[in-house]
């Protein structure tokens, strides 16, 4: 095990708060409340807690349309990313964005967006000021196996690579793309990593399930990004527990088993780490619970704050255009 | 103090000055940095400015992402394409993501690129290098279209991109590059949204911008031959579009021809006649008429390109037409590209 006691509760803590908000969330989906498509992270937790904890606030973070995890672990703001959901004024983008599109400048999560691939080379552009700007800042973008295949992902790895940029590629490799699996979509003679790895940068595949070998990973990546090496990949392997979009669970489509979905449930990245934090003794059973129940306090507080919080006026409705 | 210089010349003028004052500015693109600099648009932003004008990998879609993240931290990038046609390579991140930025997510500062595309003509361009983009670009709210046709508008236009804090598109013509014209010495923005009439006339108004403005002042003076009197307005920005101008030159003369660069369907000629449909029909004495490239890709071959691109006479022969008149236009006034020698 990596990481000391501390990383590891942080580590732990910052699952629970992705996996307790979105639970909470999904559960209250069919009340038709929230009226946005909403593509949730159960499961994908460690990924976005293992490469947060080995950032600094200033880094700046891009996702996709997934991005409820990188924008928690990154410490976006709970009551602003619920509001959103809801459509209400108080949400990070006004009501105007959804769940695709988080923000939350103050956090350093520039933008989430829903077209596969786009956001990647929006991090490079980041990485490209940060670097004119001789600040010792990074960009990490987040997209998954799908956004592998678009040209954008090669196009950016290409452009990282000679301009030497301090870019993160995190690949959180979920193994489906809505429901096609990746062996029909890429070659199995060459994983992700090893493509990065044609463009001259180092990368590496990382277990997804261990949030502490993610951390691990990512802490060397960023060790390596910020000493002006330039780009790093990392291949996370993962899994999504729910269907591509909405808050269902979905074994019984046809396109993968329930047997499939619980072998990875079976591996629960959040209770393996509680599991073994009690069991050396770094915290008890008791102080978990506490913590999940704070956290769900804090969900209710947010869902709320938002029922009660106001729509946009229609009258609003075109300001920002410009 | 205003002077005499080329457009290429005031374009290459906007960005060293606008460079110098704003350290926050680069210039990205094909062929940026090398010795030809884009026409000489980018030399002498280059020898003063070094690293700050560099080219890059060819990768027209994630160069749009490059320069939006780059300005969602505080740059102000300029980005060059030698051809605006391989802009469509980039559609992506100008539309889902540069006209949406400041909308979507509700930051309080937008995503401030600008984006210089250089549309072609003459000497065989062909079907993929002498279209002009800006339909499909105006079509989004979100984005600023620009298509100058004077070096001053050359000029200021990317001066008021350079300063502003919209995406902006500015479509320069080929074709007007060698063009001189007076170019006051210092930076002074020309707004978007603002239309000049280039020529006072009583009969009929022609709206063109670009290439077209200067082929519109050509067909004016033909028409000048056989007693017809036509107003030539520039609209200069296509996003937004100066229509109180338009409008107010239409219900004066009562008749509206409109020539654009590229083709008539969803084109900006169809959004001048359906606005002038929807505000002013009733001061039509006549049926607006609209000059385009015929509706096909650009051929290659010398007499069908010539027979291709709007031109003097086939602007004049138009405004005939809506003036009920028999009488054809001049046939000797010289294509504009005649002396343009290729290859780009």
């Amino acid at each position: 095990m990596n990481g000391s006691p501390e990383i590891r509760t942080a580590l732990l803590r910052s699952m629970m708060r992705i996996r307790v908000t979105e639970e909470m969330l999904a559960a209250l989906y069919p009340q038709n409340q929230m009226r946005t498509p909403t593509h949730f992270s159960i499961g994908q937790e460690a990924t976005a807690a293992g490469v947060s904890a080995a950032l600094r606030p200033d880094d700046a973070v891009f996702s996709g349309h997934r991005c409820h995890a990188h924008y928690l672990a990154k410490g976006g703001d709970l009551q602003a990313m619920v509001s959103e959901l809801f459509g209400k004024q108080g949400g990070c983008c006004g009501g105007r964005g959804g769940s695709v599109h988080l923000t939350d400048l103050k956090a350093g999560v520039v933008a989430s967006s829903a077209i596969l691939g786009e956001t990647i080379a929006v991090a490079v552009g980041a990485a490209e000021a940060m670097s004119m700007n001789h600040q010792d800042r990074l960009a990490v973008t987040y997209f998954g196996d799908g956004a592998v295949e678009e040209g954008i992902f090669h196009e950016s790895m290409n452009y990282a690579t000679v301009r030497r940029l301090p870019v993160l590629f995190v690949c959180e490799n979920n193994l489906y793309s809505v429901l096609t699996p990746l062996s029909c979509r890429q070659p199995a003679q060459v994983t992700i990593h090893e493509r990065a790895r044609g463009y001259g940068m180092p990368a590496q595949p990382v277990d997804g399930y261990d949030v502490c070998a993610v951390y691990a990973a990512a802490r060397d990546a960023v060790a390596h990004i910020r000493s002006g090496r330039g780009p790093y990949l990392l291949e996370c392997t993962t899994y999504r527990w729910r269907e591509h979009v909405g808050p269902q669970w979905d074994y019984d489509w046809g396109y993968r088993s329930k047997s499939d979905v619980d072998a990875w449930v079976e591996r629960c990245s959040i209770r393996t780490l509680k599991a073994t934090l009690i069991a050396d003794g770094v915290c008890t059973a008791e102080q978990v619970d506490q913590w999940e129940g704070e956290l769900r306090t804090q969900v209710e507080k947010a869902v709320r704050v938002a029922q009660e919080d106001s729509f946009p006026p229609v009258e609003t409705m075109m300001e920002g255009t410009y | 103090m205003a002077r005499t210089i080329t457009y290429r010349d005031a374009i290459s003028e906007a960005l060293v000055q606008c460079m110098e004052a704003d350290a926050s500015i680069f210039v990205v693109g094909g062929g940026v940095d090398d010795v030809r600099g884009v026409w000489g648009t980018t030399v002498e932003a280059r020898r003063r400015f070094g690293p700050r004008v560099f080219d890059v990998p060819n990768c027209e879609n994630a160069m749009g992402g490059v320069v939006i993240g780059a300005a969602a931290l505080g740059m102000r990038p300029v980005w060059v394409h030698a051809r605006n046609d391989f802009m469509f390579l980039a559609l992506d991140q100008l539309i889902n993501m540069a006209a949406k930025w400041k909308y979507m997510y509700g930051h309080a500062r937008g995503v401030p690129i600008v984006v210089r595309g250089v549309i072609g003509r003459g000497w065989g361009q062909g079907a993929t290098h002498c279209q002009s983009i800006q339909a499909t670009l105006a079509h989004y709210p979100g984005l600023y279209v620009g298509m100058p046709s004077t070096p001053a508008d050359a000029k200021g236009m990317l001066v008021q991109a350079m300063r502003g804090e919209v995406p902006t598109l500015v479509l320069e013509h080929r074709a007007l590059y060698d063009h001189p014209g007076e170019v006051p010495e210092s930076p002074t923005p020309v707004p978007f949204g603002s239309g000049a009439i280039l020529r006072r006339g009583q009969d009929v108004t022609i709206v063109g911008a670009s290439l077209m403005a200067y082929e519109a002042l050509r067909a004016a003076a033909l028409l000048q031959e056989v007693g017809v009197s036509a107003e030539v307005i520039d609209p200069r920005s296509i996003r937004p579009l100066d229509w109180d101008l338009i409008r107010s030159s239409v219900e004066s003369t009562g008749r509206l021809v409109v020539v654009d660069t590229s083709w008539a369907m969803c084109g900006f000629s169809a959004e001048v006649v359906a606005r002038a449909a929807e505000t002013c029909l009733g001061a039509l004495k006549a049926p607006p008429v609209r000059v385009t490239p015929p509706d096909h890709p650009a051929p290659v071959s010398q007499p069908l390109e010539d027979a291709y691109h709007p031109s003097p006479r086939s602007i004049a022969n138009a405004c005939l037409d809506v003036m009920n008149r028999n009488e054809r236009a001049d046939t000797s006034v010289p294509d504009v590209q005649k002396h343009f020698m290729g290859p780009y």
